[in-house]
């Protein structure tokens, strides 16, 4: 009897720790991914202008030929696997949620330190008010 | 070069990346449920579910949510399209609402509330960062790359 009852503290323990770790795991990987396309995409510079130029099919040549593209995309692909393996052990509630208003505030840290954007005080409310209102919508 | 305003449209680009993923999703998850459940010793039964109806329709509409997003991307920051990605949440909630008459709870309320309020305050300022000296160098990586390439 005097057994059980530390067990119970150290069960729920590693759980904690591997919830948080999944969803850190999902986070980073689309941050890195969405940051490495956003970067790619302002390499490649205005689709629309690209498109009036040399078409729809330069417009997609210009995307696939960037190497930064398929980082992006590749990044991206390993956060939908994770989202996976996530959903695999966590429940979809808390991990939808989660995942997406986490990924609001750490894509405006990422958007300001990578890709050097302007994210001024307006820019800041606006992904911590989103990030709330994410959450509470899809929880 | 850099749009300080947008145009009638980039906002309908950035109206289909609102739009197209949340519903996607719904698609998705709706033909998801409708098939019987798939296991992993079975892999084939996932490449017949996707000419299913609405599984096509849902990755029809996800190609199109990747490819406006990717324009809108071309043309504004990160951080100015990601709050309008976040707003389809809003308009399937709404849809859901006064189209499904499903129940929306106090909670959901607050969120779309406070999505809108971060969406607004978003679309208030510039859609894109000036870099004086970065746009410099890239129109004249981009002079130099066009002329390199062959006609």
């Amino acid at each position: 009897m005097t057994l059980a009852i530390p067990a119970m503290p150290l069960a729920a323990a590693p759980k904690l720790w591997l919830a948080t770790a999944m969803i850190a795991a999902v986070v980073l990987l689309s941050t890195t991914g969405e940051v490495l396309t956003a970067a790619a995409m302002k390499s490649i510079g205005d689709l629309d202008v690209i498109r009036a130029h040399s078409g729809l099919k330069g417009a997609i040549r210009a995307v696939i030929t960037s190497p930064l593209f398929f980082a992006g995309v590749f990044f991206l692909a390993l956060a939908f696997f994770s989202l996976l393996l996530a959903l695999n052990h966590l429940n979809l509630s808390l991990v939808a949620p989660a995942s997406a208003s986490l990924t609001l505030v750490t894509n405006a840290i990422a958007g300001k330190i990578f890709l050097k954007e302007n994210v001024d005080r307006r820019r800041w409310t606006a992904a911590i008010l989103v990030c709330v209102g994410v959450y509470l919508l899809a929880h | 070069m850099a749009h300080h305003t947008l145009t009638p449209r980039q906002y309908l680009i950035l109206g289909l990346v609102a739009v197209c993923a949340p519903l996607g999703d719904s698609c998705l998850s709706r033909g998801m449920t409708t098939i019987p459940a798939i296991s992993l010793s079975h892999p084939a039964a996932l490449i017949a579910a996707v000419f299913t109806p609405w599984i096509a329709a849902g990755i029809a509409l996800l190609i199109g949510f990747f490819a406006s997003y990717l324009t809108a991307l071309s043309w504004a920051d990160l951080t100015f399209v990601l709050p309008a990605t976040a707003f389809g949440n809003v308009i399937v909630a709404l849809l859901s609402r006064f189209w499904l008459h499903e129940a929306i709870s106090i909670e959901r309320w607050a969120g779309i509330v406070l999505i809108t309020l971060g969406v607004g305050f978003v679309a208030q300022g510039p859609s894109l960062t000036q870099h004086p000296v970065l746009s410099e160098e890239t129109s004249l990586e981009e002079s130099a790359a066009k002329e390199a390439q062959p006609r």
